[in-house]
């Protein structure tokens, strides 16, 4: 067995996916030692390593009209400011990517900038944190933060998996990059997206935001988890007797399949997908035609049974909510990046897949990670200074430690966050009784959950994915109206009183409350 | 789900154990990569991806274990495919990296929408945000 591991450090970013891998670029490039740890490789692990982000790339004289559309898709809830931010520094960034990314070139013989596929960019992301100078620790979870007694942030502590010895990593500033929560719902790339960071940041005292926009879903062929959704944007929809249904596709499909699946089985074919289009699919997206191939379905002439993937808050829209322009949390020291913060100052109520989310991750990741840098320069990793560990939940029981049924825990969470009548199409009446019924796991989980080596990762995860459960329903069940993704079908319109940003605290017991519209008074 | 690893190919190099994003993989006693803890494959395919002797298999589906062999593997013609399809290695050549393609794929099928629509109803139009 290896040693447990204590270091120091300026800078600790916790999760490598996208946001915490230009997270620790920024730092290192400011000049401070980085280390980053994860839950998997960075490099392959989050939900970029597996898809293909095309960022929000806008030239500056198309950004004011892009900036207008968004606000005014946002439905009340986005920001211009940080449109623009992220529009300004996704334009900048991605070129210095070329030494590490075999940028394509266009007939024209323009280099294209914007859409990058996932291996291929997280593996420039990794070779470029190297070569800032960070450090990376693979297959080392984060568990729990550590605090200074004036509750700011003192680092980590977490398991390396490989001998399953802990780990305790004393830092001047955090960056939480852990990305969304999928709510275990077997999504693609998405299996250590377990909202570790959300659960982390939240002990330490931070608040989160739009937790009930946590309701996006991809369809997939039934039985994996490929929710590569480009093909589908051609698909002709059907029912177990093979009736073609009248189903739009567009942004607005999701609530006709779902109905669809509550129904019975749903089956697709792919017969319109262009044949030139078909032909270069597998050097485009090589992952969506796998499935196919190995699994003897000709895509394009076959019929064949889907399903629809949960995607929690991924592209979905909230998390930990974000108090300063830097990214910092509401926990000095304590910064947050990509899909473990809330998006909605850059996509409101709508989902920023497709273009905002990527570019956020790189924005949100690259100021934090400055930040964070500038913050541990100036004070130090106060290695010597006493430390508060602030995990419960699975870690310290409250009572007498006992047998946790983790798995059970995660079953529940996706039931009361997977489901389609549960969760696309909500009702204050069902939200109470998930909320109810995670509230129960969770009570038992902090009284008696504590584990040792993989299993205490195992149960640290179930905790997180219950407190994220509870947060969405909370939030769900408070915002008494429709608007964006959060559809209350006891309550089908948007209220306008409620055009606001809705935060979430608290673990014990669970609280919400709306910021108050800035332009309440025109509106009212 | 990870199936199968064909031990003839593996030369244990170790690069797969290192890449798995859910610690599946080890490098066992015979200098083999093994398959050490199955349950927690996530079907994400990259070990195929990061293995330069195309020794691994992933079959797509997610909640079973199928139990391909070795043989059955070899035969299916797919093991490289990943790998080959994504241009790795000596692969480079042959199969450039069609990804930025992926915008005016979406942009054609927002075409096709409004087409269709259209078609069905004069007075209708589809806007089709491109999410992939
Ligand atoms: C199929 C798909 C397609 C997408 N396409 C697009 C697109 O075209 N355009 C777009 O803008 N967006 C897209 N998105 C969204 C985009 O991929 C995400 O916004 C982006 O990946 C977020 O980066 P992230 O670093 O926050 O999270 P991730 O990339 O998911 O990374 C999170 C990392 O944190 C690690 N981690 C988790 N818990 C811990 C812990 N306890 N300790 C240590 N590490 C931990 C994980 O292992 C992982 O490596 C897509 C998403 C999906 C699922
Ligand atoms: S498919 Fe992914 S999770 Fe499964 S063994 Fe391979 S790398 Fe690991
Ligand atoms: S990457 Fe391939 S060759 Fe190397 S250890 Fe893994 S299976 Fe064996």
């Amino acid at each position: 067995m290896s040693e447990p591991l204590s270091l120091a450090t300026d800078v600790l970013v916790i999760g490598g996916g996208l946001a915490g891998a230009w997270a620790a670029v920024a730092a290192a490039q400011a000049g401070a030692d980085v280390v980053l740890v994860d839950k998997g490789y960075c490099g392959t692990s989050g939900v970029t390593a597996t898809a293909g982000p095309g960022h929000w790339w806008v030239p500056p004289e198309r950004r004011e009209a892009a900036v207008a559309d968004r606000v005014q898709r946002a439905l009340g809830l986005g920001d211009p400011e940080w449109m623009r931010r992220i529009l300004d520094l996704t334009w900048t960034s991605l070129p210095k990517l070329s030494a590490y990314y075999d940028f394509s070139t266009d007939e024209a013989g323009q280099v294209q900038h914007r859409a990058l596929r996932g291996p291929e960019y997280m593996a420039a992301m990794r070779a470029y944190a190297l070569a800032s100078g960070a450090r990376i620790l693979d297959h080392h979870p984060a568990l729990q933060l550590l605090r200074h007694g004036d509750g700011s942030i003192a680092g980590a502590t977490g398991l390396s998996l490989r001998g399953e010895t802990p780990w305790t990593i004393r830092a001047g500033a955090v960056v939480i990059a852990t990305g969304g929560v999928a709510f275990a719902s077997r999504l693609l790339g998405a299996a250590t997206n377990t909202g570790d960071g959300l659960l982390m940041g939240a002990e330490a005292g931070a608040d989160l935001s739009g937790m009930e926009l946590s309701n996006y879903y991809t369809p997939s062929v039934a039985g994996t988890n490929m929710a590569r959704s480009m093909a589908y944007s051609f698909a002709r929809w059907f029912d177990a007797d093979d009736n073609e249904l009248d189903i739009p596709n567009g942004p607005d499909v999701t609530p006709h399949l779902a109905r669809a699946l509550l129904r019975g089985p749903l089956f697709c074919r792919l017969d319109r997908v262009p044949e030139d289009i078909r032909a270069i699919m597998p050097q485009v997206q090589p992952n969506f035609v796998l499935p196919f191939d190995r699994m003897g379905i000709d895509a394009y002439r076959d019929r064949f049974e889907v399903t629809l993937h949960a995607e929690g808050t991924v592209r979905g829209i909230g998390g930990l909510r974000v108090d300063d322009q830097d990214c910092q949390t509401a926990v000095s020291g304590l910064y947050v990046a990509g899909d473990a913060a809330s998006r909605e100052l850059v996509t409101g109520a709508i989902s920023g897949g497709g273009a905002v989310n990527s570019s956020w991750a790189l924005s949100s990741g690259q100021w934090a990670g400055a930040a964070a840098a500038r913050r541990a320069r100036a004070l130090g990793a106060r290695a010597d200074a006493l430390v508060i560990a602030t995990g419960q939940a699975g870690l310290s029981p409250r009572r007498k430690a006992g047998d946790f049924d983790a798995a059970g825990a995660i079953q529940a969470v996706r039931e009361e966050l997977n489901a389609y009548d549960k969760n696309i199409f909500r009702r204050g009446e069902a939200l109470t009784a998930s909320l109810e019924r995670l509230d129960g796991v969770w009570r038992e989980l902090s009284d008696h959950g504590q584990a040792k080596g993989r299993a205490a990762l195992r149960l640290r995860e179930a905790a997180a994915l219950v407190a994220a459960g509870r947060w969405s329903k909370a939030a769900a069940l408070a915002r008494r109206e429709s608007r964006g993704m959060h559809r209350r079908e006891d309550a089908p319109a948007p209220d306008a009183r409620l055009a606001s940003r809705q935060r979430a605290q608290g673990l014990d017991r669970v609280f919400t409350r709306f910021e108050t519209p800035p332009a309440q008074a025109e509106v009212a | 789900m990870i199936e199968v690893i064909v031990e003839d190919r593996c030369t244990g190099c170790g690069d797969c154990v290192e890449a798995c994003p859910s610690d599946v993989l080890r490098v066992g006693e015979g200098g083999k990569a093994v398959i050490a803890h199955q349950a927690d494959c996530q079907t994400c395919l990259l070990c195929e991806l990061y293995c330069p002797a195309d020794a691994l298999f992933v079959w797509p589906e997610v909640d079973r274990v199928i139990g391909v062999t070795a043989e059955q593997a070899l035969a299916s013609g797919q093991m490289g495919a990943f790998r080959r399809d994504h241009g790795w290695g000596e692969h480079a050549a042959t199969h450039t990296n069609q990804h930025w393609r992926m915008g005016a794929i979406f942009e054609r099928a927002r075409l096709l929408a409004i087409e269709t629509a259209a078609a069905q109803n004069p007075s209708n139009t589809a806007r089709h945000e491109d999410i992939r």
